[in-house]
């Protein structure tokens, strides 16, 4: 009996331990996954931060390049700089004479090349005529098989014998330089992966982010003021309480649905644009705000409100005097919070149309562009080998935006909370 | 420019009527030497606002009323010299828009859109004299209007509050309007599908290739809209979802509660935060570039054949995604659960196991149920996983590694790029989001109402 019973309870004890384990387990399953997650992105992104690039021999003639003087910047912007970086080319490989082998050459260059040769010629317009040397962008292949992406041998190659001998002298010659790329950071897209940049997505992110905050603070705001402290019990209230929970799980792509037929179909508002897409991410954020302020209208001390009222203050006054700016942490968290769920939308973006190819960085939010996800998506879907780092170190600075944000959001409510204290 | 001089003149006038009212509200002539009713601030707002709201109205009306106006006098253009019927006469009118606006150009129109364009162009152009004028005597009368009524003794306090509370009123109503206007949106283009197939074909059907042909002599472009393989897809790809998202959660939940140590619970609930605010394309990425290849390669080592876009794939991932959103959301249910109940059952000796798996677990049961059912309704509606990583294909099947598609991935596909409007295919994605919005409905609902109905019983 007393052997059963001491059996019963190790049998329980191991019960306890295993569910114990289970526990453990999951913790470590999630949080495995999230560290292979990163470290696949980390491992295949970081490198998109540089750029192998060329030191090129450059003979600036005004002919060859169809310039002539003013050389103000719209005459620099008409000029052809093909041939000038040819030439610079073939005079680095003076042996090089067959067509189909000079072709070959030419293509370890990047279609950049060109236009690094003009933003050189637009800042130094005293230049031409003279001989410079100047750091060009290899084309996407040499720049992935400088970074060891790309095999020299095998199957899949992509260059031939004398293009790697060609690279090989340009190694030993120290002619191949590795670089900060500012374009990636600064640019905007492009169809070649080298040239490819993540600056008109962040503008336009940025822009539609702005539109959205426009909106949707405001009627967030005025909105939770009103059900908490305007509103009635009555059958409209709920109405509109049913209907903002309702909102909130209203799957994406819907929303993206309706920006399409009622934005863009009946008011016609322009396609592709950040003021569409604040206008429907306002919507998918209006929620999240209004849940947040309702919360921290709801934690003002009621004290607070009877001293203004016993001083005098009228309802609307001691709202706006007294309680709003008592909860406005509370808000700015939720409202924080919420902008960054919507920096991380996608599906509605694509819906009206902001995965249109756009190489211009936005100026405003009425030009046609794309947003950060929104970039990320056309590049994972690209072929081109070029474009995975690109994809990842794109998905670096969304994840640096919305870290930065949570920060953001974590310090103000750790600021508030000690003043309470 | 004109659209520029108004903007101007819509901020220039409020601010200047403000000033206005302040400055009056304060001259000894107004006072009479007696204390005004309302402090000068609020003349000021008084007078911006009776600026402000008639131009604001004015605009609105304008916006919704324009488009009857114009848009039938310029189709009519179009159809009495073409005398065409091919294509969507919303789709036209937006080509026609873009051309006068210089979006698209000129050269490749046919003679009978030109001609519309012309039309518009003149139509639009007197349109914009009369809204100019209607918005600035809009903007001038409300002027008038606030001016005469300003004294010492007039209530421009309470005036303004009750349009600051008539504010707040229309803003909460904005929830009950995007909800009205996505019901609309959606019933109104499906209604159209509905027209070419009918609902049961669309809801019963087993075949979908959304291809209708543009030439009737086309082969192999028939077109079939049964939702079916679609509804499959997205269960099939859910339910792999649960399967791994469920159990994980919910462990998670219950280890982070009741028996994680405070430094384990700092490191454990931020990386779940961080899990939940990951994109959802940063996850259809690692989805479609690292855990497809790796399950390709797992199931060849076992001899079988997976497809590079598999619905194991995009499912587990997920799944992943989802993990914090059941933990979260059951942590809560657990917690909820009266101490008295795990109390009485440690002192009868249980192990804190049993505790929980026969007393905590039970008694938060119908919560846990509400928080799946939420959480498969985030399933459902998830997009761009899908997108990235379980294909197009329209199989249907039930082996996790084929490609399947889903009511989300379809609806993108179909619309992202050039559409035709008015072709089955384009509204065959309203059809779906109808689809998706009901059925994501009375998940949230059902889930509600499981969540409160329990709630209640330990009140």
């Amino acid at each position: 009996m007393i052997m059963t019973n001491e059996k019963l309870i190790r049998k329980r004890n191991r019960a306890e331990k295993r569910f114990r384990a289970y526990g453990v387990l999951s913790l470590l399953a999630a949080g495995s996954v999230l560290l292979f997650l990163i470290y696949t992105i980390v491992s295949s992104g970081y490198s998109a931060f540089f750029r192998a690039s060329m030191l090129l021999d450059v003979q600036l003639d005004a002919a060859l390049m169809d310039v002539a003087p003013p050389y103000t910047q719209d005459v620099l912007l008409q000029g052809r700089y093909g041939t000038v970086v040819k030439q610079a080319l073939y005079a680095q490989f003076p042996d090089v004479v067959a067509r189909k082998d000079r072709r070959d050459l030419a293509r370890m260059l990047s279609p950049g090349a060109e236009q690094s040769v003009r933003d050189y010629l637009i800042d130094h317009p005293d230049r031409i005529g003279s001989r410079i040397s100047l750091e060009v962008p290899l084309s996407s292949d040499f720049d992935q098989l400088y970074k060891g992406y790309l095999p020299r041998s095998g199957d899949y190659v992509r260059f031939n014998e004398a293009q790697l001998q060609w690279y090989d002298r340009l190694q030993q010659e120290g002619r191949i330089h590795y670089r900060f790329n500012t374009q990636f950071l600064f640019g905007g897209d492009s169809r070649y992966p080298e040239l490819a940049g993540i600056g008109g997505a962040v503008m336009g992110s940025l822009f539609a982010l702005l539109v959205c905050f426009l909106l949707a603070f405001p009627l967030g705001i005025a909105a939770a003021t009103y059900l908490e402290e305007f509103a009635r019990d009555n059958h409209l209230t709920r109405i509109i309480e049913a209907n903002i929970n309702n909102l909130a799980a209203v799957p994406s792509v819907i929303f993206g649905l309706l920006g399409l037929a009622i934005f863009l179909n009946v008011f016609g508002l322009p396609r592709s644009t950040p003021l569409v897409g604040g206008m429907v991410l306002s919507l998918m954020t209006l929620p999240t705000i209004i849940i947040a302020t309702r919360a921290s209208i709801r934690a003002v001390s009621p004290g607070i409100r009877t001293a203004a009222l016993g001083m005098g203050a009228s309802p609307v006054q001691v709202v706006f005097h007294h309680v709003l700016p008592a909860a406005m942490p509370g808000t700015l968290t939720g409202t924080i919070i919420g902008l960054a769920q919507a920096l991380g939308e996608t599906a509605p973006l694509l819906m009206i149309g902001m995965v249109a190819f756009i190489a211009d960085i936005p100026s405003t939010p009425l030009d046609a562009s794309a947003a950060l996800p929104v970039q990320i998506f056309l590049w994972a879907e690209s072929a081109e080998r070029g474009f995975v780092e690109k994809t990842s170190a794109a998905i670096m600075v969304i994840m640096a935006f919305l870290i930065l944000m949570n920060l953001l959001a974590v310090i103000i409510r750790s600021k508030t909370q000690s003043k309470v204290e | 420019m004109t659209f520029i001089l108004l903007l101007l003149v819509f901020t220039v006038l409020p601010l200047s009527a403000g000033m206005l009212g302040w400055r009056r509200a304060n001259a000894p002539v107004f006072l009479q030497g007696r204390r005004p009713r309302s402090r000068a601030v609020y003349h000021g707002s008084y007078m911006a606002l009776w600026c402000v709201i008639p131009m604001l109205l004015v605009a609105l009306g304008w916006l919704v009323v324009e488009p009857f106006f114009i848009r039938p006098a310029v189709l009519q253009v179009l159809h009495s010299v073409a005398n065409q019927a091919v294509g969507h006469s919303a789709f036209q009118y937006l080509e026609i828009r873009n051309i006068a606006a210089g979006v698209l150009p000129e050269a490749n129109a046919s003679e009978a859109i030109m001609r519309a364009v012309e039309r518009y162009k003149s139509l639009s152009q007197s349109a914009s004299v009369v809204f100019s004028l209607l918005f600035l005597v809009a903007g001038s009368l409300g002027f008038y209007h606030a001016y005469k009524k300003l004294a010492v003794d007039f209530p421009a306090r309470e005036q303004v509050e009750k349009f600051v509370r008539i504010f707040l009123l229309v803003s909460s109503m904005v929830a009950i309007l995007a909800t009205l206007s996505i019901v609309l949106a959606l019933v109104v283009e499906a209604l159209r599908f509905f027209k070419h197939i009918p609902l049961l074909d669309f809801l019963l059907g087993m075949k979908w290739s959304p291809q209708v042909a543009i030439r009737a002599d086309q082969v192999g472009s028939s077109g079939a809209f049964g939702a079916i393989p679609l509804f499959v897809g997205t269960l099939l790809i859910a339910l792999i979802a649960m399967l791994v998202a469920v159990p994980v959660g919910l462990f998670s939940a219950i280890y982070l509660s009741e028996y994680a140590r405070p430094t384990v619970r700092t490191i454990a609930k931020p990386m779940l935060e961080i899990l939940a605010g990951i994109p959802t394309v940063v996850y259809g990425f690692f989805a479609a570039l690292t855990v497809a290849p790796l399950i390709v390669k797992a199931s060849a080592s076992v001899g079988l054949q997976a497809s590079s876009e598999s619905a194991l794939a995009a499912g587990l991932v997920m799944g992943v995604m989802i993990i914090p959103f059941i933990s979260s959301l059951s942590d809560d249910v657990i917690n909820a659960v009266p101490t008295s109940l795990r109390f009485g059952s440690l002192a009868m000796g249980a192990t804190r196991s049993e505790t929980i798996r026969k007393v905590l677990l039970p008694a938060a049961l119908p919560g846990i149920m509400g928080a799946i059912l939420l959480a498969v309704s985030r399933a459902i509606g998830e997009t761009m996983i899908v997108v990235m990583a379980a294909g197009l294909a329209a199989n249907l099947t039930a082996n996790p590694l084929e490609s399947v598609t889903t009511v989300t991935a379809q609806i993108v596909t179909i619309l992202v790029g050039d559409q035709e409007f008015d072709s089955p295919k384009t509204l065959s994605a309203f059809a779906l989001g109808l689809t998706l919005f009901c059925v994501t409905l009375t998940l949230n609902f059902l889930a509600l109402k499981i969540v409160r109905h329990y709630a209640e019983r330990y009140d």
